[in-house]
């Protein structure tokens, strides 16, 4: 049974690897308390993990002197992750459709993709500088009593 | 947990057995070390065993992308054997599983090799 009440979890966290395999594993941990079956947590886990590799890798460049912030909030109707960078920007507008044939042999480019292929919602907000990516994955409405 | 590599020969196929996960980072970096250096041996037929490979995410991907590309360019061949249904859907929906060649069985994976 999901628990109904309101969790959140925030982490500002170096832009290195080991943060995006916290952000990861954190994700895990909401989708499964929100209620979302193994596979679906496993399919949001890889998403929030895509955000947080555009976070250090595209957004910060593995600088040091730059973070990422990380907030997760699990409520009654939905999970809700909220991913920030402090780089130079992302417009998704500009990003090649992976599924392009002059792009599907690129050894790169499929993140975004996968984020939306896996959330509800996914929106992109500029911070200048940075970039705030908002993830959503909407609980299945309750099914009426019998 | 990293991805780990072992490498045998069957009938002339190098067969790279990966357990793991496929990510960005020390996973992504050990396959394309592993291949680089199938390639530079001048080794043409190579079969990547998937089957103990527990997660790939897009840094995975674009790594088995790369290889397929530079096993290609370089004049061999590499396929895929074994998926698990994660990295099989994964393929899916980024419409790389009809690039690739796919396989359920070694044998008839190691016989396809011309």
């Amino acid at each position: 049974m999901p628990d109904s009440t309101t969790s959140r979890a925030s982490f500002t966290l170096a832009s290195s690897i080991e943060s995006v395999d916290k952000v990861e594993q954190t994700a895990e941990e909401f989708a499964a308390r929100a209620g979302f079956d193994e596979d679906t947590g496993s399919n949001i886990a890889m998403a929030v993990r895509e955000a947080a590799v555009n976070a250090v890798l595209h957004g910060n460049a593995y600088n040091p002197a730059k973070q990422i912030t990380a907030t997760f909030e699990a409520n009654s109707d939905a999970l809700i992750v909220r991913i920030t960078d402090q780089g130079p920007g992302l417009d998704p507008n500009t990003v090649p459709d992976p599924l392009a044939p002059e792009n599907i042999l690129r050894g790169s480019g499929r993140g975004i993709f996968l984020i939306r292929a896996f959330m509800d919602e996914v929106h992109f907000r500029q911070l200048h500088p940075g970039t705030e990516l908002t993830l959503i994955k909407h609980r299945a409405p309750a099914q009426p009593p019998a | 947990m990293s991805m780990k590599v072992a490498t045998r020969q069957v009938d002339g196929v190098t067969i790279l057995d990966l357990s793991g996960r496929i990510t960005l980072g020390e996973g992504s970096v050990t396959l394309r070390d592993a291949v680089h250096d199938i390639v530079a041996k001048g080794q043409k037929h190579i079969l990547l065993n998937l089957e103990n490979i527990s997660y790939i995410d897009s840094s995975g991907i674009g790594e088995l992308v790369s290889a397929f590309t530079s096993v290609k360019n370089s004049g061999g061949e590499l396929k895929l054997l074994n998926l698990t249904k994660k990295v099989h859907d994964l393929l899916q929906i980024t419409k790389l599983y009809t690039v690739f060649d796919i396989w359920d069985s070694e044998a008839s994976a190691v016989s396809a090799f011309k």
